[in-house]
């Protein structure tokens, strides 16, 4: 996207769409990557309620992923996890194989 | 017709804005200012006015709650003091980074320490690069029409800035002078209905305000602040002949009194430019050509004018009421040397003066007249940064 000059963007840094953040993807910023086991999901969504960046994907009532552009990787959705052993486990991005 | 007030300047603060009216005030006390807080609270427990009168813990909550208001369209006011005003900082820069139109009377006291509670300008001297516009108010009259214009100097459009209306401290604010004022239904009519131009309240219209600006925005966003405080110099002016074909009393970013043909000159600003009005109708009786030229805005700063305005004059004394630490004189000083940059011929010289309420007495301003009398043949002086007033 083409960055615009000063006369060409609102005054003060409002911005003046709603839900924009979308289009921001702040994923690069995270440290851990919270890696999500299917075998053990129970579908409970306390990680989808507790997600502050709502980077927990789901459809007709299951978690089906995650969605990395903003996961910033806080590790809230692991802690959260109920199940033993927990379906969410956080791992250093740096371990992780993205192969 | 007007009517005839006896107030002092916290007093006539407290009285333009129970009539402007804002929609929101939040205050914390402080000396000086405090006086003027508490008869804006006698006005809202007597229903006077219908603003909404925010009691909050500290400065900085003053200053957050004023800029949560003005940020939800709400035409939004406090004021503070010195160490108040310092502890608002953070939030001081924020309101005039999200371009809200807040006014703010300061009255000007001294920061600490050693802690002192009277007049200096070390305060709002501290806050010109916050990008707050300044106006300074010689008498409780200026503090009471800087209070009524400031609105509208803020809320120009593209302005879109705070306004800081300083006044000094006990000086000022705690002594009683007969002025002019307007009819509330006049000044209702003038400052207008608030049509701010976003609002977090407006749902047809949703919208963030202070998101994260980093290293692909923050830089436009600065300069569009630049933009708007040069904007704001056309919007002073203007907003000053409307207020004068409105109460007759003229105002401009500069007022300049028995300049023309002056050639020896002081500047000053606050109140202490009413003292040097009274030195200068006294040296003119014996024949000095003394005159003044006072800063009524100090942000923007009017150094076109400045030059223009002092190209007659042989000597220039700058009063500065703040020090200005390591720096080449006081904050005023500065920005005067500055301005007369590349006009030759004119000796400048500066005066620290009046910190932490010490007395200025019109023998100090005759004295520094009289320096200008040898400044105005032998030219800027080596030692020209001075203290007047100073035991030395
Ligand atoms: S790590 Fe944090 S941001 Fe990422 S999905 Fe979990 S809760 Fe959301
Ligand atoms: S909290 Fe754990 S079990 Fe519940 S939906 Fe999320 S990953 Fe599955």
């Amino acid at each position: 996207m083409r960055e615009k000059a000063w006369t060409e963007i609102p005054i003060g840094g409002a911005i003046e769409e709603a839900g924009n953040a979308e289009t921001y993807e702040t994923g690069s910023w995270r440290t851990y990557r919270p890696i999500w086991n299917e075998e053990t999901c129970i579908h409970c969504l306390r990680c989808w309620v507790a997600c502050p960046d709502s980077s927990i994907l789901v459809a007709e009532a299951k978690m089906t992923g995650i969605d990395y552009e903003h996961c910033k990787g806080c590790g809230i959705c692991a802690f959260e996890c109920p199940v033993d052993p927990k379906s969410i486990e956080m791992k250093l991005e740096t371990d992780v194989d993205k192969s | 017709m007007g009517r005839r007030l006896i107030l002092t300047g916290n007093d006539a603060a407290a009285e333009a804005m129970r009539q402007i009216d804002p929609d929101v005030v939040a205050a914390f006390p402080i000396t000086p200012q405090t006086e003027l807080m508490h008869k804006f609270a006698e006005h809202v427990a007597d229903g006077d006015v219908k603003a909404e009168f925010v009691l909050v813990e500290s400065e900085h909550s003053a200053m957050s709650a004023t800029v949560g208001a003005a940020a939800a369209g709400a035409r939004a006011m406090t004021a503070t003091s010195a160490n108040g005003l310092a502890l608002m900082w953070e939030i001081v820069y924020i309101a005039a980074s999200y371009r809200l139109p807040i006014v703010m009377p300061v009255v000007n006291r001294a920061l600490s320490g050693p802690i002192n509670i009277h007049c200096d300008h070390s305060d709002t001297m501290g806050c010109r690069d916050t990008g707050w516009i300044q106006l300074y108010s010689e008498n409780a009259q200026e503090v009471y029409d800087n209070v009524i214009q400031a609105v509208r100097i803020a809320e120009t459009p593209d302005v879109l800035l705070p306004v800081m209306v300083t006044f000094d401290g006990f000086i000022l604010s705690h002594t009683a002078e007969v002025l002019d004022g307007l009819e509330d239904n006049v000044v209702k009519k003038w400052v207008g209905e608030y049509k701010p131009k976003y609002s977090l309240l407006d749902t047809d219209q949703p919208m963030t305000f202070g998101p994260l600006d980093l290293q692909d925005y923050y830089f436009e966003h600065k300069r569009q602040q630049v933009e708007a405080m040069r904007n704001a110099r056309a919007a002073v002016k203007e907003v000053g002949k409307l207020f004068d074909e409105l109460s007759g009393r003229s105002y401009d970013m500069l007022e300049a009194y028995r300049l023309d043909d002056a050639e020896l000159v002081i500047m000053a600003l606050g109140s202490t430019a009413g003292t040097t009005k009274v030195v200068i109708d006294e040296l003119r009786a014996e024949g000095t050509a003394a005159g003044l030229l006072k800063i009524r805005c100090f942000r923007p700063f009017p150094e076109l004018e400045i030059a223009e305005s002092l190209k007659n004059a042989k000597a220039v004394a700058v009063l500065d009421r703040s020090v200005s630490f390591g720096a080449p004189g006081g904050p005023v000083h500065k920005e005067i040397r500055a301005a007369l940059f590349g006009s030759s011929g004119v000796g400048l010289v500066n005066y620290i003066y009046g910190l932490g309420g010490r007395d200025v007495s019109m023998d100090h301003i005759r004295s520094v007249f009289k320096d200008l009398e040898t400044i105005a043949v032998k030219g800027t002086p080596t030692d020209n940064i001075r203290f007047l007033g100073l035991r030395e």
